[in-house]
């Protein structure tokens, strides 16, 4: 490793890297490549097959439309809730904050329950929308709101401290200079934190996407209208399918890896970019 | 413990940090490393203590070869420039530390262990703080922490980088005269790295300078003061005056003027000269027998010293320092003439500043 | 992914000045926006789990909760995060230590690879495991020759459990032992501490609040993971069944009450864990705040 390694005066490098890179290997690595391989073993004709039927290309429009829609409706209402808790004072917002990560610490079979028994039209909000012919279970509708449900924490914990770290005096200025706080909010403050809600965006989206456990129990899993992309994995894999399944999981990793990759370049930019002093 | 730098190089990358340098600090000695940011004078420190490593060369500690020798057996004391002080702890384990890490045969009885600590704290007068935690401390206090922390493991050698770097001007003051002080208590070879001159100078027996990875001069204070050896330790050191000319019979030649250069005066040729401000005769009116012909521009006479900017003829800006009763004495006021004769003149053949 | 961002040095709050203030009709509507869509997207369920519980009464809702299948659930559901957390503790923080204490080349490309399982969607995270260990997969004839069953038993459960919790530490540390930088250990060294004692005594306090956020997450993560331990699983009843995995079998036979008896231990974990994370992340703000203070300039 001495021509990779820079000298250091600390001690357990190899032991540590060493431990790091057969882990990941073994965790990681070796079970991801069986997914390349097993594709490859298929042949073109057969991989095609498998990815473009019909009910698995009405999953991926299902899949992502429903994905990128509702990491759009994140964006704007995660920017809302980033703004009023480094903002304002108002009651209940230290509960706000610390309950915006929900998504993230209740296990998601959980959420998808509970969704379903509130949008049903027994539920409390089914219920009520009933009456104006709106049906979210079981429906795509469904889809999208368990995505914008787990795609939330995203956005607002990305925005959250770059909002946090505008200094007030860049503000302060652009009034001084005239402009009205509408102007300021475009011009000042939107593309400031215009990197950290791009980073959000493609983090829910990335998340929206593979998500299932809150997905399938209020989706109603209809093939051709609702039925995500996972769950047809699960479902040809059920059937025996393994082939089949791999074939969709690999275009979905394929689509994963490239939104990573796009990901850890939007981060490396916001890094760059509200990097201070240095 | 003697220190013997010897040909030692070390590149980063393609950037070579350091070119050859050897330097032989005797025992019991206290030695600045002066540089600009980025001379390589850290990167130096830290090859002596074993925190890098150079690519060729070597570090004899007492004349034994230390090259090879793990940080941790070197028993130097290093004192970082942001202190590294162990936040978790209080004041007195920060200091305790090294001593309790020893292996359990070399251990001191923890009794001892206190006793040397409260001992430490005295000498750097701040047993007070011992149950404290280092963000309670002041940054002064913390420099003088991380120095007790240091000597507490005996070390033969103490090695300091900029020491006074992160503190305010005044405080900064205070502490260099302290660690003088206590450098003449315990007499424990010392090497500091610097990037301000006049703290190199105040502090330090002997002094390294350093640029571009090379040593350029190493000499007492006073000495790389008077004689710089080199253009860039004449412009380093202290403020100075800076003069394109050429040598002939004699003279350092100015445009139409001519300043006579005593014994010596240097190889004929393309040539820059040094000259410091306080080495200027400032003399009422322009003198066809000798002296820079100039204009005063602006005079600041509050302290002990006026500083006066003079422009030559063609325009050029000098600066000239002489003692305040002596600027009375001579009645000028801005916007009059003078003669600038200079006492002493530096000469350095014109590649040499290139260099 | 986001988790890290999180850790933040500076305060999540600002006052404001009269220049920069929006009027009073807008910060109304902003905070009513908000507030109506925390009330419904997330009050909302977190209450219906317990409502849904305890529809028909404590004694029911006791009794889902005592009984072999549950019980066995609840098992093996803190099984596999005492295997899972532990191994990614440790990997987390050896990936850690070598990622933000030393420089080498592809550290990057390093850190892409240990955020890999973030990107992967649970059921291909399953999947992985069934064709490497399943009846067709790489492993799967040597195993069966061996009696060894991985898939549709508790190994399978476990390995995809580490796989979908592979990264929580280590993204948390990393940026953490970045932002310390190295200056203590290396003044540790310089003191004479040996390897051990640099890490036990410097490096560990250091990190510890850091270190508990990771595995807090870590463990919320392992306890209720769903899909990729769906698809490993099998749903064998008393062998194969994690808590999740439980309260959907109860729900889709239609057992309402049952299911959310499950879930509401799933989701007071998941309230444990929120509070215990806000707890850990004021700790660890300020400590970075104390970072930033002893790094800077003050008399």
């Amino acid at each position: 490793m001495a021509s990779v390694k820079r000298f250091s005066p600390l001690p357990g490098f190899g032991l540590a890297m060493g431990y790091t890179l057969v882990y990941l290997t073994l965790v990681v690595l070796i079970p991801l490549t069986a997914v390349g391989t097993k594709t490859l073993t298929m042949g073109l004709d057969a991989f095609w097959a498998a990815v473009s039927s019909p009910r698995v290309v009405a999953s991926y429009q299902l899949s992502f439309g429903a994905s990128l829609l509702a990491a759009a409706i994140n964006v704007v209402f995660g920017l809302i809730f980033a703004w009023v808790l480094v903002r304002y004072r108002f009651p209940g917002k230290g509960l706000i904050d610390a309950l915006v990560d929900l998504p993230f610490a209740l296990p998601t079979a959980v959420a998808g329950i509970a969704l379903a028994t509130i949008h049903s039209e027994n539920g409390p909000v089914g219920k009520l929308l009933e009456p104006w012919g709106i049906e979210i279970a079981y429906t795509p509708n469904g889809v999208l709101l368990a995505l914008v449900f787990i795609g939330l924490p995203f956005v607002v914990r990305t925005v959250q401290p770059v909002l946090a770290d505008l200094e007030k005096e860049v503000e302060e200025a652009a009034a001084g200079l005239g402009a009205s706080r509408g102007q300021t909010f475009l011009r000042i403050i939107l593309p400031h934190i215009g990197p950290a809600l791009l980073t959000g965006f493609a983090m829910a989206f990335a998340r929206a996407v593979g998500e299932y456990g809150s997905v399938i129990f209020i989706a109603g899993n209809v093939p051709m209208v609702s039925e995500i992309t996972p769950l047809l994995i699960i479902t040809k894999l059920e059937q025996y399918d393994y082939a089949g399944a791999t074939a969709v999981a690999s275009v979905m990793l394929v689509f994963s890896f490239v939104l990573l990759l796009i990901i850890n370049g939007l981060q490396g930019w916001m890094h760059h970019r509200y990097a201070r002093g240095a | 413990m003697s220190i013997s730098i010897r040909n030692i190089s070390k590149q980063f990358g393609t950037f070579q940090a350091l070119d050859d340098v050897s330097i032989d600090i005797p025992s019991g000695e206290l030695v600045a490393l002066l540089g600009p940011s980025g001379c390589g004078k850290t990167t130096l420190l830290r090859i002596i203590a074993g925190l890098d490593y150079a690519d060729r060369g070597q570090i004899l500690l007492d004349g034994d070869d230390a090259s090879a020798r793990h940080v941790r057996e070197r028993r130097v004391g290093f004192v970082f420039q942001h202190y590294a002080l162990f936040r978790h702890m209080s004041i007195a384990d920060n200091v305790a530390f090294g001593l309790r890490v020893r292996p359990r045969r070399e251990r001191l009885a923890e009794a001892e262990i206190r006793r040397r600590v409260k001992r430490l704290l005295e000498l750097v007068q701040l047993d007070w703080l011992a149950d404290r935690f280092p963000p309670q401390l002041s940054g002064g206090q913390r420099q003088r922490i991380a120095l007790a922390r240091a000597l507490a493991v005996e070390p033969k050698v103490l090695l300091l980088d900029e020491p006074f770097g992160a503190l305010d001007a005044k405080v900064r003051k205070e502490l260099r005269r302290w660690l003088r002080q206590l450098h003449d208590e315990i007499h424990v070879t010392s090497v500091f790295v610097t990037h301000d001159q006049e703290e190199a100078l105040e502090v330090a027996d002997r002094v390294v300078v350093i640029n571009k990875g090379k040593v350029e001069q190493i000499g007492t204070p006073e000495a790389v003061y008077d004689h710089p050896a080199t253009p860039f330790v004449a412009n380093f050191l202290g403020s100075v005056n800076l003069f394109h000319g050429r040598v002939e019979d004699g003279h350092l030649h100015l445009g139409e003027h001519a300043l006579a250069l005593g014994a010596g005066g240097g190889s004929e040729g393309r040539a820059v000269a040094f000259v410091r401000p306080h080495e200027f005769d400032l003399v009422p009116g322009w003198h066809a027998d000798g002296g820079l012909p100039a204009r005063i521009l602006r005079v600041a006479a509050a302290g002990p010293s006026a500083q006066i900017e003079v422009s030559r003829v063609d325009g050029e800006v000098i600066e000239v320092t002489i003692s305040r009763d002596a600027f009375q004495l001579l009645g000028l006021a801005e916007g009059d003439q003078v003669s600038l004769r200079p006492r002493h003149i530096r000469v350095f053949q014109a590649e040499a500043l290139a260099a | 992914m986001s988790t890290s961002i999180a850790l933040h040095a500076g305060s999540l709050e600002r006052a404001e000045t009269a220049s920069t203030r929006e009027p009073a009709w807008a910060k109304v509507v902003l905070i009513s926006v908000a507030l109506s869509f925390f009330a419904v997207f997330l009050l909302l369920p977190l209450g219906t789990v317990f409502a849904e519980a305890l529809r028909k009464g404590w004694g029911a809702y006791l009794e889902a909760l005592v009984n072999r299948d549950a019980w066995d659930a609840i098992r093996l559901t803190l099984i596999t995060a005492a295997i899972a957390v532990p191994l990614n503790l440790v990997f987390g923080v050896a990936a850690a230590w070598s990622i933000a204490k030393f420089e080498f080349r592809g550290k990057r490309l390093l850190i892409t690879f240990i955020d890999l399982p973030f990107s992967v969607s649970p059921v291909i995270s399953g999947l992985i495991y069934v064709l490497l260990f399943g009846a067709q997969g790489w492993f799967g004839p040597w195993l069966q020759e061996h009696d060894i069953q991985i898939i549709f038993a508790v190994p399978g459960i476990v390995l995809a459990t580490i796989f979908v919790t592979f990264p929580f530490v280590a993204r948390e540390l990393i940026p953490l032992m970045e932002a310390q930088g190295s200056e203590e250990e290396e003044a540790a060294v310089v003191l004479g501490a040996s390897g051990w004692q640099v890490f036990w005594h410097i490096t560990l306090p250091n990190i510890k609040w850091g270190l508990l956020y990771g595995v807090i997450l870590c463990n919320a993560r392992a306890m209720g993971e769903f899909g990729a331990v769906s698809v490993v699983s099998g749903h064998i009843r008393g062998q194969t069944n994690t808590m999740p995995l439980y309260v959907e079998i109860l729900y889709n036979e239609y057992n309402y009450a049952a299911a959310f008896a499950v879930a509401s231990l799933l989701a007071l974990l998941a309230i444990v864990t929120l509070a215990l994370k806000t707890l850990v992340e004021r700790q660890t703000r300020r400590q970075l705040q104390e970072i930033a203070a002893t790094s800077e300039s003050e008399t």
